[in-house]
């Protein structure tokens, strides 16, 4: 190869190189750890890739070995110790120490101790076509609380969720902190996290749940101590009532007959919780950035951005009400 | 007179490895679930639950290699070469025992597989 080409081809290497690299980090990534479990998952995937990168190494060594122009014919017992060595005691050896490392590794992949904390305490999280309801616990005289498609969690503290669905099979996870567990229609499964980083991250619906199911994710905000025990008192408390048109005509549409705006409103739970919308950063579970625009877009025609979305279209509402109402959720913060 | 005749024309012999391995599977895998279950009402400790399936797991090792020393004594100790494929009484015999013993090393290192995690997990998942 002449050094022409061979500079050729690292040029479009540096230019390929980091759009094939950029997928391993950010805010959905379980190459990018940010969650003991995760960490966990990552090295045993760097174990298993290193060890597949020799073995694949090795056999397409032995192939060109045996492709080779000038080759002499092996003894039958030369052949047999080979296939005895190679085909039998290797991988025997192999599989068993990948057995062993793997079974070693799994109380920490996924801890056992989460059926140990009480299911009051827990934070559970609901499965539903096609957002997630998620209901913190009372916790040091601060009332429990309803709140839906966000999760906040402080640093550095192991958290135990109840996992639970109530339509069909749904998965909850978050691939920078921890391996993904179903939520299965009339059981409650356990999942303990640890997150070790601070950051916003991305949780997709991991099993198919319905025709929305890629727009189903939800948002992770892992926060210090301090700003999550702030948030906390905030979510406790719910909005004020502001008397704004908005919030008036939020009520006289009917959007009050599936959402709560806690504080405000009479509670509702048959769609998402609304209190502290304009704190979270998506629309429609993931699906849109949490801009007015975008709530307008959503209330006018849900079905059009997520199909199958149980929210009926409120086309008919005239535009200054709409836009109002989506004023009045772009500042409920 | 032997205990156990050198050539036993049938296939059993063939599955006996594998079916003890099926057999230890079943026995594993009941038994912790069956007693992590009714652990409360259980008279005896995870411990020694673990115990026992060591002793069953050293017993279903023995079984194996019994019935591989049987299928290597059927095929002559390796005296002759695979694939015995002439149709003869004689090559049918050894094939027998030439394929029984390799099941039987199949089975030996899977019964060893599933005994793996009996000693890394010392507790029921609450």
């Amino acid at each position: 190869m002449s050094i022409h080409s061979e500079r050729k081809i690292f040029g479009r290497l540096q230019v390929v190189l980091p759009f094939l690299v950029a997928g391993c980090a950010g805010r959905q990534s379980a190459l990018d750890p940010a969650g003991q479990e995760a960490a966990e998952v990552y090295h045993l995937s760097v174990v298993m890739v290193i060890g597949g990168g020799i073995i694949w190494l090795t056999v397409i060594g032995l192939l060109t070995h045996a492709c080779r122009r000038r080759r002499s014919a092996w003894s039958e017992e030369g052949a047999g110790r080979l296939i005895a060595w190679g085909g039998v005691a290797f991988p025997v050896i192999v599989l068993f120490a990948l057995l062993v490392y793997t079974v070693w590794l799994m109380p920490s992949i996924r801890p056992w101790l989460g059926r140990a904390v009480a299911e009051p305490d827990r934070i559970q999280v609901i499965g539903e076509q096609f957002w997630w309801r998620v209901r913190y616990p009372a916790e040091e005289g601060l009332a429990g609380f309803e709140t839906a498609n966000e999760i906040r969690l402080p640093v550095g503290e192991r958290v135990v969720f109840s996992l639970r669905a109530d339509d069909v099979i749904h998965s909850f996870w978050i691939p920078s902190l921890g391996g993904k567990m179903d939520m299965i229609p009339g059981r409650t499964n356990v999942l303990s996290l640890l997150p070790t980083k601070t950051g916003v991250f991305r949780a997709p619906c991991a099993e198919f749940c319905g025709v929305s199911h890629a727009y189903m994710a939800f948002s992770v905000v892992v926060m210090e101590r301090n700003a999550f025990d702030d948030w906390r008192r905030k979510q406790a408390s719910g909005n004020r009532p502001e008397g704004s048109k908005g919030e008036r005509l939020f009520t006289h549409h009917g959007c009050v007959g599936c959402h709560s705006v806690r504080g405000t409103t009479p509670i509702a739970g048959l769609g998402p919780d609304l209190t502290h919308f304009a704190d979270r950063s998506t629309v429609g579970a993931g699906t849109l950035a949490n801009t007015r625009k975008n709530i307008e877009r959503f209330i006018r025609d849900p079905s059009a951005i997520k199909p199958g979305a149980k929210m009926p279209a409120f086309d008919m509402v005239p535009p200054g009400d709409i836009a109002a109402i989506s004023g009045y959720l772009a500042g409920l913060r | 007179m032997r205990l156990i005749p050198k050539e036993i024309e049938s296939l059993w012999t063939l599955f006996t490895a594998p079916t003890i391995w099926a057999v230890h599977f079943l026995v594993c895998y009941v038994l912790v679930a069956v007693y992590c279950e009714k652990a409360a009402a259980a008279g005896f400790t995870f411990a020694q639950m673990r115990l026992v399936l060591v002793l069953i797991t050293l017993l279903a090792l023995a079984g194996i290699a019994l019935s591989a020393w049987l299928a290597w004594r059927q095929w002559g100790f390796g005296s002759g070469d695979p694939p015995h494929d002439a149709p003869t009484q004689e090559d049918r015999l050894l094939f027998q025992g030439f394929a029984t013993l390799l099941l039987s090393g199949l089975s030996f290192v899977s019964v060893v597989f599933v005994a793996v995690p009996l000693f890394f997990i010392e507790t029921c998942q609450p």
